[in-house]
């Protein structure tokens, strides 16, 4: 398969989840959107690692899967956090800085 | 190229492309979640198709299974499956649409702008990226960074445990906390 196809789709995925970052006020959607960009620069990696036959992208896409899988857990207890004092999670109604 | 072939892989991209716009625009954010299932099974058969079948699992057992169940229980515990879907400023869809077709742009015009041309990828021999393979260089080369990556780990489980103990003022302090009555029955 050619190079351009797996750039395209990763380009397009990167893209959606862009968009889903900025449009979404739901913060689960927003970092389901944010795995989705990890998920299309792993597919990148992987591409290009077969492109030049090497192996060094693979092993950076299980460094980056860590540490989405670390970010996630974090970002997920803080949104616990955050509806216990707020009781909503409405990324519009995240405006002060004192809970 | 052969026809099955295209239509394999035009089917894969159009199941990638597809979940994840659906993964955006469904309203419930269990719709969502099991978008993002399909997405991540579909680019862990891409990462199949590219040779490197270690990955692929991971991808399906960490992404696909844990990752995904952690965020199924968060959505069921707090209850936020919908949200309302006003837009509270005006014209915010519509910047957010055009900024990422400027992103876009962006990214064609470096692709269409590249100096070296992009050939077909080689077929990747089966020794390549065989999870033996993979374990030598991940021990050897990144082992600095494998341990860094554990470090990370036990960050993050000590943060999640911290920021989801629940504090309030209903806690009971452990000195009068009252013994337990054995259950009747």
């Amino acid at each position: 398969m050619p190079m351009s196809y797996y750039l395209i789709l990763s380009a397009a995925m990167f893209a959606i989840g862009v968009l889903g970052v900025i449009l979404r006020r739901n913060p689960l959607v927003v970092f389901m959107s944010l795995e989705l960009m990890f998920n299309a620069a792993n597919l990148l990696f992987v591409a290009f690692s077969a492109y030049h036959q090497i192996l060094d992208g693979d092993l950076f896409v299980f460094f980056v899967m860590t540490t989405a899988a670390a970010e996630v857990a974090v970002g997920l207890a803080l949104m616990v956090a955050i509806f216990r004092a707020k009781h909503t999670i409405d990324l519009d109604e995240m405006n002060m800085l004192k809970g | 190229m052969d026809i099955g072939v295209l239509l394999v892989y035009g089917i894969l991209g159009l199941t990638v492309i597809v979940s994840a716009i659906g993964l955006i625009v469904s309203r419930n954010a269990l719709y969502s979640a099991l978008f993002l299932v399909v997405n991540f099974v579909a680019v862990g058969l891409l990462y199949l198709a590219l040779g490197a079948p270690f990955i692929a699992f991971a991808q399906v057992t960490v992404y696909a299974g844990s990752i995904m169940v952690l965020f199924i229980f968060v959505i069921m515990l707090l209850g936020a499956e919908n949200l309302p879907l006003t837009e509270p400023l005006r014209g915010q869809r519509a910047l957010g649409i055009l900024l990422v077709m400027i992103f876009l742009a962006e990214i064609v015009l470096y692709y269409l702008l590249r100096t070296t041309p992009l050939q077909a990828i080689p077929l990747t021999p089966q020794s390549l990226a065989s999870p033996a393979e993979i374990g030598m260089i991940l021990f050897n080369r990144y082992l600095l960074p494998f341990e860094v990556t554990a470090f990370i780990l036990l960050g993050a489980t000590v943060g999640a445990i911290v920021l989801s103990k629940h504090e309030g003022p209903t806690r009971p302090k452990p000195g009068i906390q009252k013994p337990e009555t054995p259950v009747e029955g």
